[in-house]
């Protein structure tokens, strides 16, 4: 088991150096560095920024050195300092504003996760259990609808149904009066009312490939001779179904956290963009608006990262349930 | 009593009695059986239809504006004061400014009756620049109007608007398709080929790409688009950028079965009678991994819809003058505006049953990819 968990630390570091390079990328992509881009917007307010003034901001960035000691530079500075450079839209540092957002998105994103379990797993159990009911197939087809319908356009409709007909704003994580207040039982009730609207939002469209998931599994295992053997022995049918079909059914279940993963955060990300929730997805869009390149750059690098590390403990979730994975 | 000896029939024709069917026939078989696929087909064709004709079926300019904006959708009625009449009129509409709240309201004046007419004039138009008319399917006499799917908030023709948008959200989902099938196979192809540490590097960039929250990455390249490029290389640099993420699925379905493929019988078969490497690929690889491609591509293509959707929708895909579903829903995204006029909200159930259709399709075409697997649909 050890073995297999240092194995896959060790396959992480090329993942990590890719997605390092994908994100300096995005940071030197738009035209111009993010010098000249805060020049220009210094000058827009009237002030004059002399060439020397200039000359001494670029050396100091480091912007005159060749593109790949700039991405060590980058690089170093974060491993080593935490030090993710300097938002020039917010004048905070980037660390600063990502602690301030990261752990929001990833709190919607793994609500949203266990939402879709929860919801998959018994549906996904019924729909293989009873094949081809008239509960199957309505079910098979609202996990259909989950799937088409665009996440945001499921936050637009939440948003229009509950101004139209309750007269709510359902914005944010948190009421007016709890924004600032220190945490308390008051708070928590009050976020858990905002936050089931995105988790919701973000979850059906992970369930509908979770049921079918499920319910090819369940399907496969039902059809094996176990199942007959056991059901002729007299095994109460409920327990035989829970006992056996759904238990190696959710293996590949917990696997599937890989693909679902990246697919929760991102529709965390735009979900958060409409409903303008404290995460992410707000803040990474402005920076991209308005070109704040090393806070862009710093969120879609450490999304990833964590993205990376969630599918790694799915993967050690999955060698510890099933064997014929960590040994093979 | 003589034995006449008969030699067997090859490919059709009957083995003692039994129907021998090929292989694509059996497939036929199998994708009827798929009732929401089949009619999936007829959907599909029918938005791909419309996006061609796009400026015949619109029955205004997307661009004009016709003085009512933010006009409820209002459809032409059968049924006039309790009487059947043909063809179906359209009725007159007032607006006014309502005094207290200053919303427009618009008042039906029913003594006024537009007859819906086919092939009407209108709004100029052009087959891409071709075949220039000011023909339309259908529409109402000047003076009349009516709006199947409301008007904006500058008074132009929801319908129409989402006619014309539907040329760009379905063709980029093939564009986007068609370049990530070019790089999923060739990519795929020498992952699977090659094998050892080329298939390892390969696999490996492809798990990277997959953890990657995409919609993130989509969204810092294509704000990174210039700001001066034409809408005909937005669209493209968009597309280019979905391909990007979109190859992956492919290259491991191409590589699955190159690798499964390849140490069939009746390869070794071919290569025993002496078929040369490119008859083998030609002749039996591809055929046999042909329907498994077309099936993965009909599943991909929904994604890049939803993503150019969503993309568009914050401002950093496609922007107007371009028309895209995705733009159309631009103009819904404040709670204001959705509460005067929720019907903006239309495009996005153009979107849904897109997606939906080439879901199922795909569905279908996967399970018929297969045709001697004796699994059933589902």
């Amino acid at each position: 088991m050890w073995g297999f968990v240092l194995r896959r630390l060790v396959w992480m570091v090329p993942t990590l150096i890719v997605i390092s390079i994908i994100s300096f990328i995005i940071i030197q992509l738009p035209p111009g560095d993010y010098l000249s881009s805060y020049i220009a917007r210094l000058e827009a307010l009237g002030t004059t920024v002399d060439q020397a003034t200039i000359d001494a901001l670029r050396l100091r960035y480091g912007l005159n050195d060749p593109i790949w000691v700039q991405y060590f530079k980058w690089l170093g500075n974060i491993v080593f300092d935490g030090n993710f450079g300097y938002s020039f839209e917010w004048r905070l540092p980037v660390s600063q504003l990502i602690i301030e957002r990261l752990p929001t998105t990833f709190l919607v994103a793994t609500c949203s996760l266990l939402f879709a379990w929860s919801v998959a797993l018994p549906i996904g159990i019924f729909s293989a259990v009873k094949q081809y009911s008239l509960g199957d197939y309505f079910f098979t087809i609202l996990g259909f609808l989950g799937l088409g319908i665009p996440n945001f356009m499921l936050a637009l409709t939440f948003l229009y149904i509950s101004n139209r007909y309750f007269g709510l704003s359902i914005g944010g994580l948190f009421s007016p009066q709890y924004l600032n207040a220190p945490w308390s039982l008051d708070k928590f009730i009050d976020l858990l009312s905002h936050l089931w609207i995105p988790v919701v939002i973000v979850g059906t469209a992970g369930t509908a490939g979770l049921i079918r998931i499920t319910r090819a599994n369940v399907l496969d295992e039902l059809r094996k001779p176990y199942v007959e053997t056991a059901r002729s022995k007299g095994l109460h049918p409920m327990l035989l179904i829970l006992k056996y079909p759904v238990r190696i059914a959710l293996n590949p279940f917990v696997s599937s956290m890989g693909f679902i993963l990246p697919g929760m955060i991102s529709g965390e990300v735009i979900v958060s963009i409409v409903l303008n929730l404290p995460t992410t997805g707000p803040l990474l869009y402005a920076a991209l608006l308005s070109q704040d390149t090393y806070l862009a750059g710093a969120f879609v690098l450490m999304l990833a990262v964590l993205t990376v590390i969630g599918v790694l403990i799915s993967d050690i979730l999955l060698a510890w349930l099933d064997p014929r994975i960590r040994l093979s | 009593m003589s034995v006449t000896a008969k030699p067997l029939p090859i490919g059709g024709g009957s083995v003692r009695g039994a129907p021998v069917e090929s292989p694509l026939t059996l497939m036929w078989y199998k994708f009827r059986a798929h009732r929401l696929a089949v009619a999936s087909i007829w959907v599909i064709a029918a938005l791909y239809l419309t996006a061609i004709f796009a400026n015949w079926i619109a029955p205004f300019d997307p661009e004009s504006r016709t003085g009512l904006p933010f006009s409820p959708p209002s459809w032409p009625t059968v049924m006039v004061d309790g009487e059947f009449v043909w063809p179906p009129v359209a009725f007159g509409v007032s607006q006014q400014l309502d005094r207290k709240t200053f919303k427009r309201v618009y008042a039906i004046d029913t003594s006024k009756r537009y007859p819906v007419q086919l092939f009407i004039a209108g709004d100029r138009h052009s087959w891409f620049g071709l075949f220039p008319t000011d023909m339309h399917l259908f529409g109402v006499d000047k003076g009349g109007a009516f709006f199947l799917m409301g008007t904006d908030s500058l008074g132009r023709d929801v319908f129409s608007r989402m006619v014309y948008g539907s040329r760009i959200s379905l063709s980029i989902g093939l564009v986007g398709v068609a370049i990530s099938l070019v790089l999923g196979v060739i990519l795929g192809g020498i992952s699977g080929y090659f094998g050892g540490w080329v298939d390892l590097a390969v696999q490996r960039l492809i798990e990277i790409i997959q953890c990657f929250p995409s919609i993130p990455l989509w969204m810092a390249l294509a704000a990174a688009l210039p700001h001066d490029w034409t809408t005909i290389q937005v669209y493209f640099g968009i597309t280019v950028i979905l391909s990007l993420v979109g190859w992956t699925d492919l290259a491991r379905v191409v590589r699955g079965r190159f690798l499964s493929l390849r140490e069939e019988d009746f390869v070794m078969a071919a290569r025993l009678a002496g078929a040369s490497e490119a008859r083998i690929i030609g002749k039996h690889l591809l055929p046999s991994f042909m329907s498994h491609i077309i099936a993965s591509v009909t599943l991909s293509i929904p994604s890049m819809i939803l993503a150019e959707t969503a993309l568009s929708f914050l401002g950093i895909g496609l922007t107007p003058p371009a028309l895209s579903w995705g733009v159309l829903l631009q103009d819904a995204q404040n709670v204001n505006t959705l509460a005067t006029a929720p019907w903006l909200l239309l495009p996005g159930a153009l979107v849904i049953v897109t997606v939906l259709a080439f879901n199922f399709l795909g569905d279908g075409l996967r399970d018929a990819a297969d045709p001697f697997s004796r699994e059933s649909f589902k």
